[in-house]
Order: structure tokens, then C-alpha cells, then sequence
């Protein structure tokens, strides 16, 4: 037996990893020099969300995948091209920063209200997918928070693997402490999941499919109305980087050990 | 299993290979007229009738912005394209404000001079500044002002994101094109590079071969080193006395300039001299204290340890530079190959179903070192002539766009200028003065007068290691060193330009880094899984007696590099970015074809660049 699923993922963009950041003061508090500049990417920890949330979604006939995004959405246009070739999804945006700087609480505010605002979407049937973490310096509780807001009460995190079994419940493989995991088993939707990296490769571009999404999808990025932070009561004292020391060399084939022994002697010096 | 996966195709109207500054004009041009005024379509598209042409672009890259360059230009065709265009509304532009040549001084007594360029350094000497002679001014022929600076990767993404915002063309990053799909002469569309192959394209896990694009039109602005470009060019030939032979690697980085530095937004600075008499060097300050800044290594820079990464840590260490560098941080670099063969190299600019526009097209005026303006007109050509073929209900053979896109293409100030400079480049065949000599010439006569020379195939200009440092360093202990840099896996060019007195490049962390860091400074570092090798080598056994291999020296990202059990060497594509230079770096002919290396560079994912270099 299939279950239908309405899959909703919230994932955003982040500068790509290797970015040098530089924050600065902007008119409403920290923001990252040369934002709309630096290369971006699909925040990692939603991409293994939403691979999952596709994979799932075609192994369970009739379910959909809705990606809800927070993030200016020029910037988001562009990563969009290159994330609709990888799985079928259907984009929600809130236009707005993803610079990292927003309040958690706010962030999972405008989320929880964007997919209230979705349509179609039968929150009996949902279930919500995000990122554990965020690369964005995330603090890991937008997702609890995102869906607390909506009712959503069975909530997991750091989830590597779900299985739906026939009667519809979920099993649930999420990470714990010493390289274990936790088992659980949850009726069904609606639920929530964090995941971790989950267990799938990045998909390969299929221009197919990204001229499928992107008929649906455009509109959606064309009609993206402003998200409002403005409720929040967060300041900032001071925001800066670790001091960097940068000499790389690129090994592919040394060992663990040799690894670490070097982290160490470099911690060390 | 694998190979049995079908091949999927799709059929469009009008496909695009390659998004850079001519697919913008092209692009731009095209979306204005598709739609009448009345809000119906000029014409009926035929992959999906009753809707307007459909238009797709793919471009390699992660990123539409992924094109590599800090720009001058006297930017025409693309004000006429965007009259009132507000160089504010894109990030990193400015007018031109000030705008010199230098002669840098050879500071460190390494740099290989000719005569001419002692005594210059001589005479000149109590006019410098910081050993650097400021030309009392700037030839018409290479004067950019008035004019614009701007990072190619900034424009590209306005342009695009206003191209996607009309909803008349899609813009497809991330979509490598292996080559067009052909049908005698006559093009049909494209082929997607296939995904889930090992490293030489053999199907494995996941095994998805490209998909077929049609199209009635195929628009090839896929650069000097594409693979639809040299696909045709290999097949089609090139028209009866044209080449490629010449190229440059540009070498570039964006700086964020230390508080104080007296350069101001608009200050264009075009050097000669120094670090060799063949390396130009060019820097563009942006507006925020942040300046493009880079050389070129040309073809005819006949150094076969010819590596752009060090000399560009020379060239900005110049005093006259450093004075103002000192304390800046690299924000960004990258590199890119340049075809500097002008019209010479121009190929067949139309045929059946096909049109070729941009740099790839020999529309690079290679006398005023523009190129970028020539290639936004030859696109904004192409778009009119393409929209007159749709209003007229006329096909895209080689007759009609004949008729059109080259009719207006040869009466264009593109073709006029590009005639005075067709052998302005000459001179340099025969040597660096001659050809300073030969550009000067060409430059102040309109092309009249020109000086003379053989353009001379890369591969066979390329002397031997042995030869290059004859004098300098005795061939036993070339020897020695060679085989110290192979058993320690290090470059053999930094072994030797230490010994022939290059000071060593001191490391600070944040201008001066190591060539890998920079390879991940600002870029993405990315290829996408799945993908083959790029750069594949046309014969293994002319690679294994190469006693050069340049590539390897020469490699912008050092994804070549030596192979410790000798022979071919190793390609690690996820190093990659793109620029090309292998394919004419090498010293060696390809045994099936003699007028090409045996490097080949085929399309691929990933590339590591900057959306503001």
C-alpha cells in the first residue's frame, strides 16, 4: 500500500561553503558584505531534505512537494535554475534575507505562515522537511519552532533514514550522541523531520524536469511577496569571523590517522 | 543495463550554447521583439504551436554569473542596447576616469629583457615613479574613455536576471552541451554532456545520457575553448586562410584595496614590461575600493614553464603596484583563455541551422584588446536578424541568415575595425619589439601599414626547457632538478624561476597565497558528479615522450599535474576551471590532426569561478 504525502520542505539559499564572509553593520543590523555578489547554493542540509522528500514522494503515488524559501528572491531565481534539474517540487517564496542574521523565532514565523498560505496543501497529509542544520549559522530550532506553529507535535531531528511501512507509520532513524541512532515509529502524517544528511546522492541535472518545475515555478518566484521580520526584539552586540590562516594543500589519499595527527600538531602551533 | 537507458529528446525553437556577454546581446535583443505590441507573438512557435518561439539557454556553469573577466570597454553596442543605462543599478561598474599605460622596471633582474628594454629601463629611469614610466598618453587606438568598467560575472547576472523576468527565454546554469547534433553541414540542436560516467565516459551507476535538444536555430556563443565551437570548426574547417594559432590566458583577481589607497573609482591602469616583456597586465578600480586586476600570458610568450599564477604574484608586487596593494585581500580569482586571433580566426558564421556569435565567432578586436563590446554587438545582430527571418515566416538556412545576421555583421563597425586589426598582432610571431613596433604601426595607420610575420602554431613555437634556459642554467642540472620536482611532486617551474633569480613569493594569508587557496577564494569549487573528464589527451604515448608537458605548468587550477609513475599526466576535474589553456599549452601536435594539440577540452561540469571577477 502507498501513502499520499503533501511534503512540505523549507530550505533556503546559503553563500556557497568556501566563501570568505565579511559581516558588516547594515541599516537594521548585521548583514554579509557583498550578499547579492557572493555565489550561492541550496543551503546542503535542505538539499539532502528535498532529494529525500522527492525520493519519497515518487515512491508514494500522488504525493507533492512544495519547497518553501525565505530569500531574496533574485538570488533564489538563480540557484533555482539549477535545483529544479534535480527533483520535481512545486516553490513557495518569501522574499526576503537569508543572510543568516534573522531571527530564528520571526523565520519560523514567516515559514509557518507561508505554508499556511499554500493552497492545496492538506496539512493532514504533511509532512515537514528541513535541514537539522543550516549552513547558514542556523541555530537548529527553526524547524521545531516551524512546526509547533502549525500543530505539527511528532518532531524528529537529526534524521538520517525514514521508511514508510504498509499501514502508512513511518520508522524513524534519527542520530543520537556516540555515532548511534534512535529508533522510532510514528503513525503517520502530519510530522516533522530535521534531517541530517540523509542517505541519497545529489541527483544528476535532468533538464526535464527543470523545465517541468520551472513552467509552475517562475510565476511563484515573479508573484513573491515581501516577507515581514519586522516583529523581531533581537540586537546584536558584535558579529565577527574567526581569525583565518589559510594554506592549503589538497590531499585525496591521506589517512584518518594522519589526518588527525596533523589537525592536532596545527591546533598545537 | 546501463547503456540501455534511453535517450531522451525534447525540441525547442531557438537554442543557445553558452551565456556570456554575447547570448546577453543576443538574448536581449530577441526577447524585446518576439512580443507585438497588441501582445500577440511575431510568430508562432513551432515546438509548441500557439505559443510565442521558444528559447532556451544553457550555460556550463553553476551560475549564469560564472563568467571570469574585469572588464574596460567603450561598452557601445551595449549602451545602445540600454540607453539609459545606470551603471549604479550594476554592482561593481563605473565610468572610465582615468585611464594610463605604465612601463614597469625590472626591480628584481630576473625578468628576460631584450636590449630595447634595458636601455628603456635606463632612459626612462629618472622620469619613474616607483620604477614605473607613465606614457605621456594613451593612443586612440587603445583608449578606453569614455567608457566602462565591470565584472563580466556582475553583468551577466543582470542581464540574465532581466532576460528571465521577460518570461521569453529560459536561462539553464549547471547544463554542460557535449556537442551539436549534426546532420551533414546542417545543425539540429544539441547534446547534453551524459551524467553517471566513470572518468572516461563509460556508463556506470545512475547512467543518464544527455538529452537531445532540437532546434530549428542553434546559437553558438559558447566561448574560445566550447565544444559546439570546435565540434564545428573540426568538422566544418575553417574558412580558406583563417586559424586559431594565437591565445592568451588571462589571469585575474578582485582585491579588496587597503584603506588609504589613492586609486580612485574609474582609474583603468594598462601595463608593459614587467614581470617579461610579453606579459600585460591590467588593473580596474570598482567603485567601494575594490579593483580587477590581472595579466596575460600570450601564445607567443615562447616560456615553456609559462606559469600565470606566479607571474601574476610578480606583477602585482611591482613596486609601483605593491606601494598601493600592500594590505589588500584577494576576494576572488580566475582565470580564462582568450582567442587572440582576431578575424583571422574567425570561422563560418552561418550555416544551416546555425549561427555563430561572440569571441568563438573571431569577433575580438585583438589591436584595441576589446572584445567583450564585440561580442554584446555581434549578438544584438543575430537577435535582429533572427526576429526579421521569424516576422518574414523565413527558415534559418545558411542562405537566409547569410542574407542577414553576416550581411549586417560584415557592414557593422565590428567587421571595419576588425580589418584595421587583422595583422596589427603580426609582429610578435617574429618578436616582442617587432611587435609593439607592429601594433603601434598598425594602430596609428588604420591598419595600412603592418608589420609582418607567420602566426606560428602554438605547438610549434614551444622550445625545449633545455633551450629556453640555455645560458642560465647548464642542461645537467635542468636534469636534476626535474627529477627533484618529480620525486617531491612539486612544480618544476617554481624550482627553476628560483634559480634564475625570481625572489620567493612572500605567503602573507590574504594577497599573496598559495595557488591553491586562491583556487578557493571567492569561487565555487563544485563539479557535479557523475560527469567525465574534460580534458582528455589525444595520444598517451606522445604525452609519455613530452619532456615539457606545459600543460601541467601552465594549468590556471593545477588540475594537470604529474603523473609520479611517469607518462600521461593525472586531470583531477574537480580542479578545473575551465579556462581552457590546456588546449594550446601543450608542445606537441595531435598525431590525427596536426593543427591542434594533442590536449583535448571537451565539454564538462563544474568550474571554479567567480560571479565577480
Amino acid at each position: 500500500m502507498s501513502s499520499e504525502f503533501h511534503i512540505v520542505v523549507c530550505g533556503s539559499i546559503v553563500p556557497d561553503p568556501l566563501q570568505t564572509l565579511a559581516p558588516v553593520d547594515g541599516p537594521t543590523g548585521p548583514t554579509l558584505q557583498n550578499e547579492m555578489m557572493l555565489p550561492a547554493v541550496l543551503d546542503p542540509w535542505a538539499g539532502h531534505a528535498l532529494y529525500e522528500a522527492a525520493n519519497l514522494a515518487q515512491a508514494n503515488p500522488g504525493s507533492q512537494v512544495w519547497l518553501v524559501s525565505l530569500g531574496p528572491k533574485a538570488k533564489l531565481q538563480q540557484v533555482m535554475m539549477a535545483v529544479s534539474q534535480k527533483a520535481p517540487f512545486q516553490l513557495v517564496v518569501a522574499d526576503g534575507s537569508s543572510s543568516g542574521f534573522t531571527d530564528s523565532f520571526e523565520t519560523a514565523k514567516t515559514l509557518a505562515d507561508t505554508i499556511e498560505g499554500i493552497a492545496d496543501l492538506d496539512k493532514s497529509k504533511m509532512l515537514l522537511f528541513g535541514g537539522w542544520q543550516s549552513a547558514s549559522r542556523g541555530s537548529g530550532a527553526v524547524m521545531q519552532m516551524v512546526g509547533e506553529m502549525l500543530g505539527v507535535t511528532e518532531q524528529f531531528q537529526g534524521v538520517d533514514k525514514i521508511t514508510v511501512g504498509d499501514d502508512g507509520s513511518i520508522a524513524v532513524m534519527e542520530r543520537v550522541e556516540g555515532g548511534a541512532y534512535q529508533k522510532s515509529v510514528v503513525d503517520g502524517a502530519p510530522a516533522a523531520f530535521g534531517w541530517a544528511t540523509g542517505e541519497l546522492p545529489e541527483p544528476p541535472n535532468n533538464p526535464q524536469i527543470g523545465m517541468q518545475n520551472m513552467q509552475k515555478n517562475m510565476p511563484a518566484l515573479m508573484q513573491a511577496k515581501p516577507a515581514d521580520l519586522s516583529g523581531t526584539s533581537l540586537t546584536f552586540e558584535g558579529v565577527e569571523v574567526p581569525q583565518q590562516r589559510r594554506e592549503t594543500r589538497v590531499e585525496k589519499d591521506a589517512s584518518v590517522d594522519d589526518m588527525a595527527k596533523e589537525i592536532v600538531e596545527w591546533l598545537k602551533g | 543495463m546501463s547503456d540501455e537507458t534511453p535517450r531522451t529528446e525534447m525540441e525547442t525553437d531557438i537554442v543557445c550554447v553558452g551565456f556570456g556577454p554575447a547570448a546577453g546581446g543576443f538574448l536581449t535583443t530577441l526577447t524585446r521583439g518576439l512580443m507585438n505590441e497588441d501582445g500577440t507573438p511575431v510568430a508562432e512557435s513551432k515546438a509548441m504551436p500557439g505559443m510565442p518561439p521558444q528559447v532556451i539557454c544553457y550555460e556550463r556553469s553553476d551560475d549564469i554569473g560564472f563568467g571570469v573577466s574585469g572588464v574596460v570597454t567603450k561598452g557601445r553596442s551595449i549602451k545602445a542596447s540600454f540607453p539609459d543605462l545606470d551603471l549604479s543599478q550594476i554592482p561593481m561598474a563605473h565610468e572610465v576616469t582615468n585611464e594610463k599605460i605604465l612601463f614597469l622596471k625590472d626591480p628584481t633582474g630576473a625578468s628576460r629583457r631584450p636590449t630595447a628594454f634595458k636601455i628603456a629601463d635606463k632612459v626612462l629611469g629618472r622620469w619613474m615613479e616607483d620604477d614605473a614610466y607613465e606614457l605621456p598618453y594613451v593612443p586612440a587606438f587603445l583608449e578606453k574613455h569614455p567608457g566602462m568598467i565591470f565584472s563580466i560575472g556582475q553583468l551577466n547576472q543582470w542581464v540574465g536576471g532581466n532576460l528571465m523576468g521577460t518570461g521569453m527565454a529560459q536561462i539553464w546554469p549547471s547544463s554542460p552541451v557535449a556537442e551539436p547534433l549534426m546532420d551533414g553541414k546542417a545543425v539540429k540542436g544539441v547534446r547534453m554532456a551524459d551524467q553517471g560516467v566513470d572518468k572516461d565516459g563509460n556508463p556506470g551507476a545512475g547512467f543518464m545520457p544527455g538529452m537531445d535538444m532540437k532546434a530549428a536555430l542553434t546559437v553558438i556563443a559558447d566561448g574560445p575553448v566550447g565544444p559546439v565551437g570546435q565540434h564545428l570548426d573540426r568538422e566544418l574547417g575553417l574558412p580558406e586562410g583563417n586559424h586559431q594559432r594565437e591565445w592568451a590566458v588571462g589571469m585575474k583577481c578582485v582585491v579588496d584595496l587597503p584603506e588609504g589607497c589613492d586609486w580612485e573609482a574609474g582609474t583603468v591602469l594598462h601595463t608593459i614590461g614587467y614581470p617579461e616583456p610579453e606579459i600585460f597586465g591590467f588593473l580596474y578600480v570598482y567603485p567601494g575600493n575594490v579593483a580587477s586586476m590581472g595579466i596575460f600570458v600570450p601564445s607567443w610568450f615562447d616560456n615553456p614553464v609559462r606559469t600565470a599564477y606566479r607571474y601574476m604574484q610578480h606583477w602585482m608586487m611591482h613596486p609601483y603596484l605593491w606601494k598601493r596593494l600592500a594590505g589588500g585581500t584577494m576576494r576572488s580569482w580566475g582565470a580564462k583563455t582568450l582567442a587572440e586571433s582576431g578575424k583571422r580566426g574567425e570561422p563560418f558564421l552561418a550555416g544551416d541551422g546555425f549561427a555563430r556569435i561572440g569571441e568563438g565567432s573571431g569577433s575580438t578586436n585583438v589591436l584595441t584588446g576589446s572584445g567583450v563590446d564585440e561580442a554584446w554587438a555581434t549578438g544584438v545582430q543575430l537577435g535582429e536578424s533572427v526576429l526579421e527571418l521569424l516576422k518574414d515566416g523565413k527558415e534559418f538556412t545558411k542562405e537566409n541568415l547569410d542574407a542577414t545576421y553576416v550581411a549586417k555583421r560584415r557592414a557593422s563597425w565590428v567587421e571595419e575595425e576588425a580589418k584595421v586589426a587583422e595583422k596589427s598582432r603580426d609582429g610578435f610571431t617574429k618578436g616582442v619589439i617587432r611587435g609593439f613596433i607592429g601594433m603601434g604601426l598598425s594602430g596609428l595607420t588604420n591598419g595600412r601599414l603592418n608589420m609582418p610575420g607567420d602566426p606560428i602554431k602554438p605547438q610549434d613555437r614551444i622550445p625545449t626547457i633545455e633551450d629556453y634556459y640555455k645560458g642560465h642554467i647548464a642542461e645537467g642540472e635542468i636534469r636534476e632538478i626535474r627529477a627533484e620536482c618529480a620525486k617531491k611532486g612539486t612544480s618544476l617551474h617554481d624550482a627553476l624561476m628560483d634559480r634564475v633569480g625570481w625572489p620567493a613569493i612572500p605567503l602573507d594569508g590574504t594577497l599573496l597565497v598559495s595557488q591553491q587557496d586562491a583556487l578557493l577564494m571567492g569561487g565555487k569549487v563544485q563539479a557535479m558528479p557523475g560527469y567525465g573528464d574534460h580534458v582528455r589527451f589525444a595520444d598517451p604515448h606522445t604525452c609519455a615522450a613530452c619532456r615539457e608537458q606545459v600543460c601541467i605548468e601552465a594549468c590556471s587550477g593545477q588540475a594537470i599535474y604529474t603523473n609520479p609513475e611517469g607518462g600521461t599526466p593525472l586531470f583531477d576535474r574537480e580542479k578545473c576551471i575551465h579556462c581552457g589553456a590546456c588546449m594550446w599549452n601543450c608542445s606537441k601536435s595531435n598525431p590525427k590532426d596536426k593543427e591542434r594539440t594533442n590536449v583535448k577540452f571537451r565539454g564538462g561540469s563544474g568550474g571554479l569561478h567567480s560571479v565577480e571577477n
